[in-house]
């Protein structure tokens, strides 16, 4: 049954891109049209993954493969759309919108900079083709990222100079599920940090609770020697979605990345995360926070590459499942043989705030050198009974009292977080979709 | 205030109190000493409603109500006050908001209006230097990243500033160095008043030099085998529990 299914998924796509193509005029045999081709082809020979591969043991995704999602380029693009509920508040920042991962100049603001390119990917591969199609790689493993090419029409692209620190934070709003059909939506980002540079950069994926669609992506990350990044991704989509994402970083020596997977999820959500530390010196830092409730399912699949001496890494992932959600943690660490002196960190904590709520933790540690620190740890437990007492002797009532542990646990990622505008929004969000007291 | 009648509790399967009584008027200090295991804390733990106790006889009346028919959060706001063995961190709320939240639960339970946060601001400042704090303490997150000292100096800021009817000390002077000691003492007397009374369980008989108890009593086996002044504390440290055990044993 299962490869019929798959079958009808692929040949779904496949008419859609040959529909796709069709309204192409001279672009169809650009470079970046030949590069969909390929891949619409290379869909067609790989599958979906199941439930009997190793990676995707504990993520089910036959009903996305199931449903037919009608990818963004042939919806008839939406009347209206407000992003004043989805922003973050901050007192100055670029705002780039993308609905159904296609860019709206109109919507954004961008506060250009001397070294920098803030735009959309499209018009970023129309400043030299050729070089783009050179330069500009995504990684491309399962057939998400091969459909995620086919459709891949646009996308975000931050590419910073030497020497440059970006003067204000980039919020980029991911509007999705904004369309009459259920669509599929397959935006791509490409950040680049040159050496010696900075920048904060907000990924924001929303989309309204009544929308059944796909957000299917796409991002590649390099820091250059020196650079420094702090890169978020909040997820707050339709409780009726699909979300993946396939997300590679590479590391040169001395660059530091803080990156922050807040995931208030869809339906269904995966994050796949990887970076690569290629130069030595280079510190990665992952904070995840999952908080999921109803029958949201969230799996985040980690991996760090410690590829050579010298290099930290520090992984703190935390959850809070409540009703019937499930939720996933996939951590690998891998140190080469040569990678010495690795500082290698990784801890996954989940509270449970329901009985049928359930989470599979797994790290994984692949150590091939010998002179290294690496530690791991994963804990699954309730809110603490006595630290519950504590707080409600105090006359306060347990409905308060639980929100105030909620917020203490979440306080370790929260905290890390350097924006101080953000800081208090998220916290919100984590009550508002908890459907808690927020305190 | 508080009177106490054949109280039986248990801890999972194990009975801890026997047939507890005890009588506590305002104005007075009791203090409840005895061996490991007799069942101070639990004393203290069952009073305060931790529901990982539970009471299976007798009676608590606390200004003419049934204490077991109170929820904890409701036993606080009736003005019970308990000051924890170990006081839990809790990270990422300021002690302020911890408070402030408590304050204003325990005046809208009394139909009273909420704290105004300037009218906050002074008794902290207040209550914070008669125990030696720093201002700073108000922002900091609630005991996180304190020592066990000032963890039990923070009880008693938290007792000074909801201010209740009967405060009950659960082994507060344990950690407690002798500077420590004196200034949590020092702040527990000036809580002190006719209106109100205080509940010290303790090992020792050091922190009684410095709360003085109207009352002594000695808890064994889940009941009270004897109570006299404080001069019973002072033997107590003497001669230890051994004489009183084989008194009771032979009665």
């Amino acid at each position: 049954m299962e490869q019929i299914k798959n079958m009808d998924a692929k040949s779904w796509y496949k008419n859609k891109f040959a529909e796709f193509e069709k309204s192409l005029n001279g672009e169809a045999k650009s470079l970046s049209h030949l590069s969909k081709k390929e891949s619409i082809n290379k869909l067609d020979e790989i599958s979906f993954p199941d439930l009997k591969d190793e990676d995707w043991k504990y993520t089910n995704v036959s009903a996305v493969i199931k449903e037919n999602f009608l990818p963004a380029q042939l919806c008839k693009p939406s009347v209206s759309l407000e992003i004043e509920k989805y922003l973050f508040d901050f007192t100055d920042s670029s705002l780039l919108v993308f609905e159904n991962g296609i860019f709206n100049e109109k919507l954004s603001k961008i506060h250009r900079q001397k070294n920098v390119f803030i735009g959309s990917l499209k018009s970023f591969s129309l400043i030299d083709e050729t070089n783009f199609q050179k330069n500009v790689k995504f990684r491309k493993t399962t057939a998400f990222d091969f459909l995620n090419e086919s459709f891949g029409a646009d996308g975000f692209a931050l590419i910073i100079g030497d020497k440059t620190t970006l003067e204000k934070p980039v919020q980029v709003l991911f509007i999705n599920g904004n369309a009459d059909e259920k669509v599929l939506s397959s935006p791509r980002i490409f950040i680049t940090v040159g050496k010696f540079s900075e920048a904060d950069v907000i990924l924001n994926f929303v989309g309204d609770n009544d929308n059944y669609y796909l957000t299917n992506i796409n991002t590649a990350v390099q820091l250059d020697e020196n650079s420094n990044l702090n890169l978020f991704k909040i997820q707050n989509e339709s409780k009726k979605s699909f979300h993946f994402d396939n997300i590679n970083i590479s590391q040169s020596a001395n660059s530091t990345l803080n990156h922050f997977n807040i995931s208030f999820g869809g339906k269904l959500s995966r994050n796949g995360l990887s970076s690569n530390l290629i130069g030595e010196g280079a510190e990665c830092n992952f904070n995840g926070l999952y908080i999921a409730n109803e029958n949201q399912h969230v799996d985040n699949h980690t991996f760090v590459n410690h590829a050579v001496a010298n290099c930290n890494s520090n992984e703190t992932y935390k959850g809070i499942l409540d009703d019937l959600s499930r939720g996933v943690f996939n951590g690998k660490i891998l140190v080469a043989k040569d990678a010495q002196k690795t500082n290698a960190y990784q801890s996954n904590k989940t509270i449970l705030l329901s009985d049928k709520s359930r989470i599979d933790t797994k790290p994984q540690l692949e150590i091939f050198a010998d002179d290294v620190k690496c530690s791991h740890g994963a804990t699954v437990g309730r809110l603490d009974e006595q630290a519950l007492f504590y707080i409600i002797s105090r006359g306060i009532p347990s409905d308060l009292a639980k929100s105030m542990l909620i917020r203490a646990f979440a306080n370790d990622v929260i905290e890390k977080v350097n924006l101080s505008e953000l800081k208090e929004q998220l916290n919100h969000m984590i009550f508002e979709n908890l459907h808690r007291t927020e305190i | 205030m508080l009177s106490i009648k054949n109280l039986e509790a248990k801890v999972e399967d194990k009975q801890i109190l026997m047939g507890l009584n005890l009588e506590i008027n305002a104005g007075e200090v009791h203090a409840i000493m005895g061996p490991n295991g007799s069942g101070k804390s639990t004393l203290a733990n069952v009073l305060a409603g931790n529901q990982g106790y539970e009471v299976i006889g007798g009676e608590a009346v606390f200004n003419g109500k049934n204490l077991f028919d109170l929820s904890a959060e409701d036993r606080a706001r009736e003005g019970l006050f308990l000051a924890f063995q170990y006081p839990i961190e809790i990270n990422g709320i300021s002690n302020s908001v911890f408070l402030k939240t408590a304050i204003n639960e325990i005046r809208k339970y009394k139909g009273r209006d909420e704290i105004s946060p300037k009218e906050f601001l002074t008794l902290i400042r207040e209550k914070a230097k008669i125990l030696g704090m720093d201002d700073s303490l108000v922002s900091r997150s609630v005991n996180a990243g304190f020592s066990g000292g000032e963890k039990k100096r923070n009880e008693i800021l938290q007792l000074l500033m909801l201010n209740p009817k009967l405060a009950i000390l659960d082994e507060t002077d344990s950690g407690l160095d002798i500077d420590a000691l004196k200034i949590v003492s020092q702040g527990v007397n000036v809580f002190k008043s006719p209106e109100n009374a205080i509940v010290l369980v303790t090992h020792y008989q050091r922190l009684l030099n410095y709360i003085v108890p109207d009352f002594v009593h000695v808890l064994y086996k889940g009941k009270i085998i004897k109570s006299g002044t404080k001069d019973l504390a002072l033997e107590l440290e003497e001669r230890g529990y051994d004489w009183l055990i084989k008194e009771e044993a032979e009665a």
